[in-house]
């Protein structure tokens, strides 16, 4: 199937400073694909070339099978909606919804069949008479994803539409918008740095870092199987434990960490024949607590240096072979500090990376 | 009894409640009022001396009695200031050079503002290729003292035919009030959002669009500062005034600099008093009504989408 979006050798500059460098990113009709990273990684920049907005230093972007790569934003059939909602302050929530369809000499009747459409999806309608300053963010933002709906486009660009709101009313929007892209079932392009936002809308995930695309898979195969030691730290809070340690094979692949040696029979590897100093990496929850932990493949004794309960579950740090070391536990076991707890992990749910280019084994 | 002045000295009182009581005729209050009044009255005392003059007739202001008022209010030095004083050329008074500046002020300050703002707009916003030298060239020009430009704009003038035209002036003021129209538009569309220029572009907004229907209803409170500042500018210009029109369409304030100079027959004082508040009455008037406006305006550089 011919993608909906693809992104073609894509390199950016500005001035001197290299932000995008050959990217390339095909993304398929209906995705919804979400770009996530850490602050100035080149997000909004790759989001803004798609939107054409910016002028890439070399490469081409297709949308639907054309070069758009020297269209106008408004020719490329995208809709946008950023972090400042970017509403015009002058013009009434009807009129923010129009102003695109007034410049592209969609008829009258029309344009009011599309706001009115659109005003329901979104339950606007009360608000249509009303200036942006008299909305709240939530109202706004919806007036904003209302004013990429009514242009009837296949493309949407999200720019971290909900990191100006505050946490319940992002968790309410988010769902919504998962809602909206299950009934249009247009492709989306999504930057945010929230992972929870990342994981739970996606269907797949490009993780950016310095203008590349480190990892490009489903928010399952990310979570699981990250290709690199900074996607594995990236992804998952609180973020994963890496243990110095080595791998070697003899008969079996078995890792040495400090006193532990143990065999890794169900870990299933990327590079089998890989042997010396690596980073065995476990998240937190994967790390089991007393009863489970004493059945775990491995298991050891740790001593509990700070407790953090956060509700449903508690957060222990320890440390283990020299470096810290984070179990997440059931929040209704008593641990207190100084406690001396049984820990354990079963090594098919680890990710381990090799030392010199800290990528996956 | 020493207890309670170490107390005192920390600000703490066992009944304070609400706000601090702060005595009226403290030595603060006494020094800052003293000194506005002081200030004020520096200021309003010419004023008041040009007025009480203004309303006196010739014998009494002989009496050279600066400061008393009248003793017998005449209006008949403004209405000699207005109609019928010598300005040099001829006896009209003060109502033909009043219509001649209003035929200045109005064009140049429309003219003036109009390409500034489009100026100011492309600068901050549309950053093509080249914006910031010719920025930079702009800014330079606001630094040139006029006097260096003045014969290179007479030489101009003459050659494209408007030399002594008001139009010639009115290009001449369009011209010198740039630097400083652009950097105000330009400072003022800077601090819009640039998020709402790309989502204008996304809705297929083009240059003139974006302009007309996003930025120029956002700048409202920016025009109106301009429109002051510009309209009271040109309106007291002189020198302009005096180089690049003939006698007969001179500004107020060339006429007025006439009345005043003529050497012929007595100074009569009350009726210069009278020309020069008239001369002032239009900037004066337009402070009054826009002031309000005029501070918010200042104020409002940093707009919230
Ligand atoms: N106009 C510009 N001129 C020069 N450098 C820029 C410009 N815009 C962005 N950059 C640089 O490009 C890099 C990428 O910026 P970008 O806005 O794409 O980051 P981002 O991933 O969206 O970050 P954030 O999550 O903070 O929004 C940054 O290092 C930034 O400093
Ligand atoms: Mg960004």
């Amino acid at each position: 199937m011919q993608p909906s979006v693809s992104i073609k050798d894509l390199k950016l500059d500005f001035g001197n400073v290299p932000v995008l460098r050959n990217l390339n990113l095909d993304i398929g009709k209906g995705e919804f694909l979400v770009l996530l990273g850490s602050s100035g990684c080149g997000k909004s920049t790759l989001l803004n070339c798609i939107a054409g907005l910016l002028e890439p230093t070399d490469g081409s972007i297709y949308i639907n099978g054309q070069n758009v790569t020297w269209a106008e934003p408004s020719q490329r059939g995208i809709g946008m909606v950023f972090q400042s909602y970017a509403l015009y302050p002058q013009m009434t929530v009807e009129g923010n919804l129009s102003f695109g369809l007034a410049n592209a000499r969609v008829p009258k009747d029309e344009i009011k069949r599309r706001i009115s459409h659109a005003a329901e999806i979104l339950q606007i309608e009360p608000l249509l008479k009303r200036k942006p300053s008299a909305l709240s963010g939530g109202q706004r933002q919806r007036v904003a994803i209302g004013r990429a709906l009514v242009r009837d486009v296949d493309v949407f660009l999200f720019d971290e539409p909900l990191s100006n709101l505050d946490a319940k009313l992002r968790a309410d929007l988010r769902v919504e918008i998962k809602r909206l892209h299950q009934s249009l079932q247009n492709t989306m392009i999504y930057v945010t740095h929230d992972q929870v936002e990342a994981m739970t809308l996606a269907d797949r995930i490009a993780i950016m870092k310095g203008g590349v695309v480190m990892q490009l898979s489903s928010p399952d195969e990310i979570y699981n199987r990250p290709v690199n030691k900074y996607v594995a730290d990236f992804i998952g809070s609180p973020s994963m434990n890496f243990i110095k340690g080595s791998l070697r094979h003899d008969g079996e692949a078995r890792v040495k960490l400090g006193q532990l040696d143990f065999s890794l029979n169900d870990y299933s590897f990327t590079r089998s024949d890989f042997e010396g100093e690596v980073w065995f990496g476990i998240r937190p929850e994967h790390v089991l607590f007393a009863d489970a932990a004493s059945n775990a493949p491995v298991s050891f004794e740790v001593k509990a240096e700070l407790v953090e309960p956060m509700g449903g579950l508690t957060l222990i740090w320890s440390s283990l072979e020299g470096t810290p070391f984070r179990l997440l536990v059931d929040g209704q076991a008593k641990v207190r500090v100084g406690d001396t707890i049984i820990a354990g992990f079963d090594p098919a749910r680890a990710s381990i990376f090799d030392m010199q280019e800290e990528l996956r084994i | 009894m020493s207890e309670a002045v170490v107390v005192e000295r920390h600000g703490v009182f066992a009944e304070a409640r609400g706000g601090r009581p702060r005595p009226v005729l403290s030595r603060r209050n006494i020094m800052i009022y003293g000194t506005l009044a002081v200030l004020a009255i520096y200021y309003l005392l010419p004023i008041y001396v040009m007025v009480v003059t203004s309303l006196k007739g010739m014998p009494e202001v002989r009496l050279g009695n600066i400061f008393a008022p009248p003793l017998e209010i005449t209006f008949e030095p403004w209405v000699k200031a207005w109609s019928s004083v010598c300005t040099g050329l001829n006896c009209e008074g003060l109502s033909r050079g009043f219509l001649n500046s209003i035929k200045i002020t109005v064009p140049s300050v429309i003219f003036s503002i109009a390409v500034a703002s489009v100026n100011g707009y492309a600068l901050a916003m549309w950053r093509f290729k080249g914006a910031n030298i010719f920025f930079t060239i702009l800014i330079i020009g606001a630094f040139i003292p006029y006097q260096v430009m003045i014969y290179p704009m007479v030489i101009l003038l003459r050659e494209i035919g408007l030399y002594g035209d008001l139009a010639g002036l009115v290009l001449v003021h369009t011209i010198f009030g740039m630097p400083i129209l652009t950097l105000l538009f330009r400072n003022y569309f800077s601090s819009v959002p640039e998020e709402l220029f790309k989502a204008a572009r996304v809705d297929g907004a083009g240059f003139w669009r974006i302009y007309f229907k996003i930025m120029v209803p956002m700048a409202l409170p920016i025009f109106v500062v301009a429109v002051i500042l510009q309209s009271t500018a040109i309106w007291n210009d002189f020198l302009f005034g005096v180089i690049f029109t003939r006698p007969e369409s001179y500004p107020m304030t060339v006429q007025l600099n006439n009345i005043v100079n003529s050497v012929t027959g007595v100074k009569e004082y009350n009726v210069n008093m009278a020309a020069t508040l008239l001369s002032g009455v239009v900037p004066l008037a337009i402070y009054f009504f826009s002031g309000k406006l005029f501070v918010r305006g200042i104020a409002a550089g940093a707009v919230k989408g």
